[in-house]
């Protein structure tokens, strides 16, 4: 586990990793709206950015 | 960030999802098999499509020479029912040959009262009959509305309201308290409180767009009576002038469904229709078969538009889209359910509600465990990121 930092961050570095989250999953959700096909493999990697991303802090939090 | 700002967005986020939490978790749990509800139903299916004629046609058509009358299947589904029954809804599975129509004691049945069965156009037979008293009934049932109806559905909208003010506040406490720390923590080594603290964050940080999607379309979704009732007394009523002030058509002089479908494709050519509605149920007026067309593209399917044909004469008499309302409600259907996008999305939507699950849970365990019961305590804990716990 990296050391905890100490220094304050600016706004845009605290959410910027829930904002790009937040797209993916909103371009997938609503990109799978409008068809089948290449559609939906698009939708499935990014609605799981979310999934990937939990799954990369479960498993940091162990090394 | 100030001190004062951080304690009203605490206290805001605190009691919003003190209320909701419990009845979150009852949503999430049931919802979690009702993901799977198509891959269950099949595997309960007492009955099959005709394997020959599958792919030959969908259930809707008019055309497929093998296929049964609407009038005879109609005819076949009432046969199973207690004399006096009459139909309320024919719907239509546009990717297969089966159909489902749906029966009831009296035109304006509730849910409750309503018998649905599944039936093959090709073979003309009954496949299947929902289960009232099955299992995955009585998680929809839990899921919709407590078995409390409208007041049951209004209240689970209720709590879906709080739980996006709970989001929304917990994005706002989320920057003072990750001020200091890296994206996605997860301080193993710190005491069992920081350790689910940060489970709550980092959980709660990367399901937010979808807990937000799926909370803002669940609350829409508990609008579906009120949305109908305003499609009825607006649009509806103005599409029915002409019948305003007539008794309701007795269910004995219905015509035949199939000359009605006949004028509706007719009317609305290149469209195929999800469902029909009979007369004097929420869906329709009390003299007409509303045909509810389906758009013909992937995302306008979605988007309905309903013809009205005199249930007597089978004559079209108005044609118009749902109204802004009905279509947000149309929308948000298939984002909440999570049913649009193959297996894959449904599997994800169940580890994201799974997900949700554990921040439901996390943030009960941090109010039931709290070690500082002071406002004060908590603000210090979000200004310093819970930095100054001790280390177990």
């Amino acid at each position: 586990m990296s050391a905890v930092r100490r220094r304050r961050q600016s706004s845009w570095t605290v959410f910027a990793p829930l904002v790009w989250t937040a797209l993916a999953t909103s371009f997938g959700l609503f990109i799978a709206l409008t068809g089948d096909g290449a559609r939906d493999l698009l939708a499935w990697p990014a609605v799981g950015v979310p999934v990937g991303v939990a799954v990369w802090a479960l498993h940091r939090r162990r090394c | 960030v100030t001190r004062r700002t951080i304690q009203t967005w605490f206290l805001v986020h605190k009691w919003t999802s003190i209320v909701c939490t419990a009845f979150l978790l009852m949503l999430c749990v049931t919802g979690l098999p009702l993901i799977f509800h198509d891959e269950i139903d099949a595997l309960t299916a007492t009955g099959a499509l005709d394997p020959a004629l599958r792919p030959a046609a969908i259930g809707s058509s008019q055309e497929a020479p093998h296929f049964r009358s609407l009038d005879a299947m109609l005819a076949t589904a009432l046969t199973t029912r207690p004399p006096g029954e009459v139909p309320l809804f024919m719907a239509f599975d546009n990717d297969r040959t089966a159909m489902t129509i749906t029966t009831g004691p009296t035109p304006d049945a509730p849910g409750s009262e309503m018998t649905l069965q599944s039936l093959d156009r090709a073979s003309g037979r009954v496949i299947g009959s929902e289960d009232e008293s099955g299992v995955m009934h009585v998680l929809l049932q839990l899921h919709t509305d407590m078995f409390l109806g409208l007041p049951g559905m209004l209240f689970l909208g209720a709590m879906g309201l709080l739980f996006i003010a709970a989001i929304v506040s917990g994005v706002v406490l989320y920057l003072p308290f990750m001020r200091k720390l890296p994206f996605g923590i997860v301080r193993a080594s710190r005491s069992r409180r920081v350790r689910w603290l940060d489970y709550h964050n980092m959980l709660g940080a990367v399901t937010l767009a979808w807990a937000a999607v799926v909370g803002l379309t669940g609350v829409i979704n508990t609008l579906a009576t009120p949305i109908n009732r305003m499609w009825q007394a607006n649009e509806l009523a103005e599409m029915t002038r002409a019948y305003a002030g007539r008794g309701a058509l007795p269910p004995e002089r219905y015509g035949s469904i199939d000359k009605a479908m006949t004028a509706a494709r007719r009317a609305m050519p290149g469209f195929n229709p999800q469902f029909i509605a009979f007369p004097g149920g929420s869906f329709s007026s009390k003299h007409h078969y509303a045909v509810f067309f389906q758009g013909s593209t992937p995302l306008t399917e979605r988007l309905l538009t309903a013809a009205l044909i005199d249930a007597e004469h089978g004559t079209v008499t108005a044609i118009g889209r749902m109204p802004w309302y009905g279509q947000a409600l149309a929308l948000s259907r298939p984002l909440h359910f999570g049913d649009y996008g193959g297996l894959p999305l449904k599997i994800l939507w169940a580890l994201l509600t799974t997900m949700t699950i554990v921040v439901l849970g996390s943030g009960l365990y941090l109010w039931l465990g709290r070690r500082s019961p002071s406002t004060a305590g908590h603000v210090r804990e979000i200004e310093t990121g819970a930095t100054m716990e001790p280390a177990e």
